[in-house]
């Protein structure tokens, strides 16, 4: 038998059961609920740590723990000892084999919180199984063996974890006791972890040194025989990680109907879950994809009208309006409601034995709209172990992909690391009814087809006549420390003495505001490109010259803004600097920051810079001074007036 | 403009709210669908989360209730008066040939299990062309069920296949299926016995008296005690009149009262029941006997025959 947990455990106290025992309910009452997944094969001890967190919160009773020693001496893998590990391992057919081959949910609570653990099988084959554990996760546990280290599988479970949206990553490195908790062979381990994580796209992770089989460090650190060991215990840990669920309250409000409630003819509510943000009776609110506006009647529940609802909360609501709506609609807040569109770039992660067939139809769930859709052959698959992308004519099973997927109407959609509520979605196929897949999207190929243009009296023409100029897009592109922004300046400067309209847009400066929700992956670099050429383009509307300095690495969201133009205003200076050049320089430090890891996604070191084919205008700064570039550039482009 | 002021949900709030989602996700796909009620505590939280669910409307769909005409008075007394509370049909299904039979829990041991529920819920199912049926199951009851999907497809004879189930992502719940076939739903999936218990305290909900202590007619069958709930049936069944002592107790699951242990307690109050319900060291199925037979696997293989 193994140690009970001594003082200072989180786990419920039997004193206050038996002693006090209106006291204790009041406490437990009002616990969170947080939810997450473990990763990890059998052969890193996972079912014996979440056997070990049922049978230490007493989730485990008497003749379950009968049974339990009883199948430890027939079937266990630990000797004598309890074998933890038969507590989770469910189904007949698995128990057999030893493995476990499915998804299981199991649950333990403690006084702050309940947990429900999703249990998955840590093999590649069971890609699809961790997937769908993952995808209602707030946090996933990373189950290293200390005398293994980090794995290839340690890898994958990472990538997927991460791919999923879970921002709370906890790296258990296990069977501390097997290495004589060393900490020397734990700071390895944090070390390599640390370094593929931050490649990956993790930025931060929680590193604790465990036994599952002993109980070190689970509900109380540091253990005895870990005395180096300074941060919190697991179950601390998981009590104390912020839950996905309130961080949606803080968002823009979104619910996806459900089923339109009419008991009788006075009666219209709309029923649903809310999945972001908060309404109040009085907020306005749309109903998209229709665009019909009204605004929240009465949020009526069995207790009563609410003063308020939040994300995470089922409701019905009225509106004061007599509008369309019905279960697919989403009614949102008024002034920020999510697009809508048929055409996505999306990854997705096949689940079926039977492959993608591009260009077939499938049934596309997501949210509470069910569409037709198909998926084009992939642009690439990704390797889950090297994360490298492969080139695919289909998706296998547990095979991860990115591709466009089309539906025959359009849909309401967020980008799912916005709201995996209105960004995952399941694949069925349309004669087995099988599930054979599960998607995230990432974002529309199309402009909204259902936004109308609403005509201006005043014209772009006339716009520009006033300001007596032709409107232009100079786009400045080129290496991070090529000299875009001085050299753009430069022209800028040299216009305004010549009496013209400009308008300077910076990377930078964009990035502090219009795009400071976005990072530097590739997804985000493109929907940063986008941004940028609308709003460029608003500008040339409004009869301005504008200058863009934008790294703008990608050659295809390049080509996208000067589609977004009228022909010949969209120039493209390539301010052409060799990367040694540019990194010799170094300006701002970042060339540094990159080689060394600290920087992720930077363009010339680990991510791609696609150069102009044939830019209009290209600079050589190796050969030209920032001012001499500015020359030249303002002599070619004022014959174009 | 006020502060955005975030609001902490608590679990019960959560697991409410997910429940709630689930079965109005059934409604979209499902022609014709059924709640399964026991009258037991989780039938009761599952009714009050359907009343929750379509309020002002009444739950668009009958409850139906599997009976084995050895059920206690107190359940049946509960059955009719909640239905009627919820405004919804009640429909009582009992396994004619099993009557015919005299199917006992006495005389035919697992078989009475078989015949009266497992038999007579497919019966039922099939003779009302049920396509999707709510159940009050719980992943935390039994280690084959912490597998268990919230959507759990049965082939057109009923029959559960575990390795043929589908992927739950988000909550996004694919309800299709081929004509035939059919849906056994389990909105409180992720409930645990306290959370049902928690809840059932917080809303203020109706159960059967006996899940509370009182002193009640019992005696002991084979090393169990047990309540002569209908004593003249019980001789008449078991050859012989069994010695009926008078003691306080009180039942942690409700079933059939010739198979559902009582124990021993002075729990009469809701928070006395949890009170005790959290020292106790035995787990809840423990009470009855039908999950024993088979060893480990034994809920599991009644499943893959069409037990809820």
């Amino acid at each position: 038998m193994t140690e009970q947990t001594g003082p200072g455990s989180s786990y419920k106290t039997d004193v206050l059961i038996s002693e006090d025992i209106e006291t204790y309910l009041e406490q437990h009452q009002n616990k969170e609920l947080l939810r997450f997944i473990t990763c990890g094969s059998v052969d890193d001890g996972k079912s014996t740590l979440i056997g070990r967190l049922l049978y230490d919160s007493k989730m485990i009773f008497e003749d379950q723990l009968a049974a339990l020693e009883a199948d430890s001496k027939k079937s266990g893998t630990q000797g004598q000892e309890i074998d933890f590990a038969l507590l989770v391992d469910g189904l007949a057919a698995e128990r057999e084999q030893g493995i476990t081959i499915d998804v299981a949910y199991r649950f333990f609570a403690t006084e702050k919180r309940k947990f429900i653990v999703a249990d998955t099988p840590g093999h590649e084959q069971y890609t699809r199984n961790m997937v769908t554990g993952a995808s209602t996760a707030d946090a996933a546990i990373i189950l290293v063996d200390a005398r293994k280290g980090v794995l290839v599988q340690t890898r994958r479970h990472s990538y997927l974890a991460h791919l999923l949206g879970i921002r709370n990553v906890i790296l258990a490195v296990n069977k501390m006791d097997l290495v004589d908790f060393s900490q020397e062979i734990f700071d390895e381990i944090v070390e390599d972890y640390r370094q593929f994580s931050s490649e990956i796209g993790i930025d931060s992770f929680t590193a604790i040194p465990i036994s599952g089989f002993r109980g070190d460090n689970i509900t109380e650190a540091p253990s005895a025989n870990t005395p180096w060991y300074s941060g919190p215990a697991l179950i601390a840990h998981l009590e104390n990680i912020p839950i996905a669920a309130t961080a949606a309250q803080e968002k823009p409000f979104r619910m996806p109907v459900q089923w339109v409630n009419r008991p009788n003819l006075d009666f219209r509510g709309f029923s649903g879950l809310i999945s972001s943000g908060s309404i109040k009776p009085g907020d306005p609110v749309r109903v998209v994809p229709s665009g019909k506006n009204s605004r929240v009647k009465s949020i009526v529940t069995l207790d009563g009208t609410l003063d308020e609802a939040v994300a995470g909360q089922s409701v019905t609501v009225t509106l004061e309006d007599e509008v369309d709506c019905s279960r697919g609609d989403v009614i949102a807040a008024a002034g920020d409601p999510p697009e809508v569109s048929d055409q996505f770039e999306s990854t997705i992660v096949w689940m079926s034995d039977e492959a993608l067939k591009p260009g077939r139809g499938y049934w596309l769930k997501l949210a509470t709209q069910t569409v037709s859709a198909s998926v084009y052959e992939p642009k690439y698959e990704i390797n889950v172990n090297t994360m490298e992308h492969l080139a695919a004519k289909t998706l296998e099973l547990n095979a991860i992909g990115v591709a466009e997927v089309h539906t025959d109407k359009p849909i309401v959609f967020e980008p799912y690391a916005d709201s995996p509520e209105l960004g995952g979605f399941i694949l069925i196929d349309k004669i087995t009814n099988a599930t054979v897949a599960a998607g995230m999207l990432h974002f529309s190929l199309r402009r909204a087809a259902n936004v109308h243009w609403q005509p201006t009296i005043i014209t772009r023409e006339e716009h520009a006549l006033l300001k007596n100029q032709t409107p232009r897009v100079l786009w400045f592109t080129g290496l991070s420390g090529s000299g875009k922004s001085t050299i753009a300046n430069e022209v800028e400067k040299s216009l305004n003495l010549m009496n013209r309209h400009t308008f300077l847009l910076d990377g930078d400066n964009v990035r502090h505001g219009l795009n400071k929700d976005l990072g530097f992956t590739e997804a985000d670099r493109i929907e940063n490109i986008r941004r940028v050429g609308e709003v460029a383009k608003l500008m040339t509307d409004a009869g301005l010259i504008v200058l863009t300095a934008f790294i703008s690495p990608f050659r295809a969201e390049r080509q996208m803004v000067r589609k977004m133009l009228p022909e010949a205003e969209f120039i493209e200076i390539f301010v052409d600097t060799p990367l040694e050049v540019a990194e010799a320089r170094d300006v701002k430090g970042l060339y540094k920051k990159a080689r060394s890891g600290k920087l992720k996604n930077f363009t010339g070191i680990d991510s791609p810079y696609e150069p102009p084919e044939n830019p209009e205008i290209r600079v050589n700064t190796v050969e030209m001074t920032p001012a001499e570039a500015a020359e030249y550039i303002v002599r070619q482009i004022m014959p174009l007036k | 403009m006020d502060d955005p002021v975030t609001r902490i949900l608590t679990h019960l709030e959560r697991l409410e709210a997910e429940a709630i989602h689930i079965m109005r996700e059934v409604l979209a796909d499902a022609q014709k669908p059924v709640m399964m009620y026991s009258v037991g505590k989780d039938s009761a939280v599952l009714l009050h989360l359907a009343k929750k669910a379509f309020y002002p409307s009444a739950p668009p769909f009958p409850l139906l209730h599997v009976d084995t005409t050895w059920k206690f008075r107190d359940m049946y007394a509960l059955r009719e008066k909640a239905a009627q509370d919820a405004g919804m049909e009640l429909i009582v299904h009992q396994n004619a040939e099993a009557k015919e039979r005299g199917i006992n829990p006495f005389d035919h041991g697992p078989l009475h299990t078989d015949m009266w529920k497992t038999e007579g819920l497919k019966q039922a199912l099939d003779l009302h062309g049920f396509d999707v049926a709510f159940g009050g199951a719980r992943r935390d009851e039994e280690k084959s069920r912490a597998k268990e999907r919230i959507f759990s497809f049965r082939t057109a004879s009923h029959g559960w296949d575990p390795k043929n189930q589908r992927p739950e992502l988000w909550n996004l719940y694919n309800a299709k299926k081929a004509k035939g076939e059919s849906i056994r739903v389990f909105p409180i999936s992720n409930w645990t016995e306290l959370d049902i218990w928690q809840y059932i305290m917080a809303e203020n909900i109706e159960i059967v008296p006996l899940y509370f202590a009182a002193p009640r007619p019992t005696y002991i069958h084979e090393g169990g005690l047990f309540m002569a709930d209908d004593l003249d049936r019980l001789e008449k069944t078991m050859g012989y009149k069994p010695e009926i002592t008078t003691r306080s107790v009180r039942f942690r699951t409700l079933g059939c009262f010739p198979l559902t242990g009582a124990v021993e307690s002075t729990a009469s109050t809701l928070s006395e029941v949890v009170q005790e319900m959290l020292l106790t060291t035995t787990s809840e199925r423990q009470g009855r006997i039908i999950d024993k037979d088979e060893g480990g696997a034994g809920m599991e293989k009644k499943k893959q025959e069409g037990y809820f």
